[in-house]
């Protein structure tokens, strides 16, 4: 049986970080988090539903998601204080899967569709692997996380130089965490690129994401994650393939795979966006079926 | 142990001959086929459960959003999605029976008169299958579901059909968009249904302000949830008055004193519906409190309550 399923998760912060944009910490055991691009499902009181919010970092007790006030039940959210305890089902959905990429990995986010990224890019330096983070925006005001994703070139510290000694002495990398052979023995160091790009131009590349990744490749565009608006994840399997992993969003019931509410018509049949997904592989879905 | 614990009260209930540890029965559509919850608990505990509406077809449903919520409750326009008859006697029904040792209540549905028949006479082969629950209810499908359920004539012939392939215990589950639920209650009885259940989702619809359109992709969907139960009390009482049938109540329960306050009203047994899906241990919970809530309520023996609303 499903252990720590149902917790009693404790804020202890909750900030705004961009336009209508709030990240929100919890105390609480984050290790049913398993995969990147999995969820929580949050009771917030005076409302019937959960809100389903994908994690944005997990590591031991300490649980990091980062929402828009969309409506009336993140609105609440947004105004709870620290110490306010909350009624979470964790450890929801299946996620991004970081052996998939090679050497580099391209992340593409959009929106609040960025927040789940964190956490893979973060998996995948530890894996050793460059990552190319594409982040789009509608304007200025609304980005998050660009410096966050540029701190992490700082994890390759230990890397660069006894990287490998250090994995196989087992001091900093588990088994599960094995670093991308390859690059290190070509001895260079794995990195953390991030382009942001806003539709209004307002900062960074004008446009779509789209733009910016056929700015960013000449030839061969890496395995790629994405999550973000329906529009934007068309947009990419159109022009980048089907070489990469999607996450999906759907209006949810329950969020573990019981009221059927969140159904996509996928390659191998009807899925549930909620306990199938919410990542698939790219050639599985948005397709004509 | 206390003194008072020991005297435990007794909260098995009898539906046409089929006794059920207690009367706590997951509704149809919010269980799946027990499998998400059987990874959360034993879903041994409950009395038994109502599997996902099954049609002739396996069917994708309505197209998404088909979820959104009200104050209170929620509304869904799922319009059951199943993997089909053959699929649920094949695959559903025997992983089932390794998690699940009690009879099942089968939610059955159809598009036609005929494919109520074939369903039933299909999963009336099924020994796991201890009662047919038929759904003429369904407000999320056009030329099916709910057009069956909203006329005495209609229930009527549903009832007599399925009636003549099974002989298992058939109990018709009622629509709540009706103006006289208790006339189609009746209909039901003397065209030999075994039971009612009631009530399924009422329809309702929701627009979103900022955009002026429809939250679910359908327009419409069923409501449930706590709001609806005020009305699932109501119903279930006329219908009591109505007919001798038992009577499976449902809709908005949520909590011990909310299966006690239906069954005061003249339920047999109580379905647990939208509440499954918010806490997902809401049943256990259930069945945990109700031997102390009657013995606080100094109820005895739980089938004694059955209706006593209507003496009151």
């Amino acid at each position: 049986m499903k252990k720590d399923f149902m917790q009693t998760a404790v804020i202890t912060s909750n900030v705004r970080i961009a336009k209508a944009t709030f990240e929100m910490k919890f105390d609480c055991d984050a290790t049913a988090i398993t995969a990147p691009g999995q969820f929580i499902n949050i009771d917030v009181p005076g409302y019937f539903l959960r809100r389903p919010i994908s994690v944005c970092d997990a590591e031991d007790r300490t649980l990091t998601i980062i929402y828009k006030v969309v409506g009336q039940g993140t609105d609440a959210m947004s105004r709870m204080s620290a110490g306010t305890e909350l009624n979470i089902l964790t450890g929801l959905g299946n996620g991004f899967d970081p052996e998939r990429a090679k050497g580099r990995a391209l992340l593409v986010g959009g929106g609040c569709g960025v927040a789940p990224l964190f956490m893979l890019a973060k998996k995948l330096v530890r894996l050793g692997k460059a990552v190319d983070v594409v982040l789009g925006f509608n304007t200025k005001d609304e980005i998050f996380l660009e410096k966050e994703f540029l701190d992490l070139n700082d994890l390759y510290e230990f890397g660069c130089e006894g990287f490998d000694e250090a994995y196989y002495a087992g001091e900093i990398y588990d088994k599960e965490t094995q670093p991308d052979k390859d690059r290190l023995q070509r001895g260079k160091k794995p990195e953390v690129r991030v382009a942001v790009t806003t539709v209004d131009g307002s900062y960074g590349i004008k446009g779509f994401v789209t733009d910016a990744i056929a700015q960013m490749y000449g030839g061969e565009i890496p395995y790629y994650y994405a999550c973000g608006p329906l529009p934007m994840l068309k947009a990419l399997k159109k022009t980048v393939g089907n070489g990469g992993e999607l996450s999906l969003e759907e209006r949810m019931g329950c969020g573990f795979g019981a009221c059927v509410g969140c159904s996509v018509k996928t390659t191998k049949g009807f899925k549930k966006v909620c306990a199938d997904g919410p990542v698939f592989p790219a050639a599985e879905v948005l397709e004509e079926v | 142990m206390s003194a008072q614990e020991r005297k435990t009260a007794d909260i098995s209930v009898t539906l046409s001959g089929l006794r059920l540890d207690n009367p706590i029965i997951p509704a149809s559509g919010t269980f799946g086929f027990g499998e998400e919850f059987a990874q959360l608990y034993d879903i041994n505990v409950l009395g038994s459960f109502s599997f996902k509406g099954t049609t002739r077809e396996k069917r994708f449903g309505n197209p998404t959003p088909r979820i959104a919520e009200c104050e209170g409750g929620m509304l869904n326009s799922v319009g059951l999605a199943n993997p089909g008859i053959d699929e649920v006697i094949g695959e559903e029904l025997p992983a089932l029976r390794k998690i699940f040792k009690k009879p099942v209540v089968a939610n059955i549905s159809g598009f036609s008169i005929d494919e109520y028949v074939y369903n039933c006479e299909k999963i009336d082969k099924e020994d796991q299958v201890g009662i047919i629950e038929v759904n003429i209810s369904c407000p999320n499908v056009h030329d099916g579901g709910m057009a069956f359920g909203t006329s005495p004539e209609s229930a009527a012939a549903v009832t007599k059909a399925v009636k003549a392939v099974t002989t298992k215990p058939v109990y018709m589950k009622l629509s709540p968009n009706v103006t006289d639920i208790a006339a189609i209650a009746k209909a039901c009885e003397e065209a030999g249904a075994d039971g009612v259940s009631l009530i399924n989702t009422l329809m309702g619809m929701r627009i979103d302000i900022k955009t002026g359109r429809h939250i679910l992709a359908n327009k419409t969907g069923g409501m449930s949830g706590p709001c609806i139960f005020p009305l699932a009390v109501r119903m279930v009482y006329q219908v009591y008055e109505a007919v001798k049938i038992p009577i499976i109540g449902m809709g908005g329960v949520s909590s011990a004193r909310d299966v006690i306050e239906l069954m005061y009203a003249g339920a047999t047994a109580v379905q647990v519906g939208a509440a499954n899906l918010v806490d997902p241990y809401v049943c256990p919970k259930i069945i945990e409190e109700l031997p102390k809530l009657c013995a606080e309520l100094g109820i005895e023996k739980l089938t004694d309550i059955i209706g006593k609303a209507h003496n009151n």
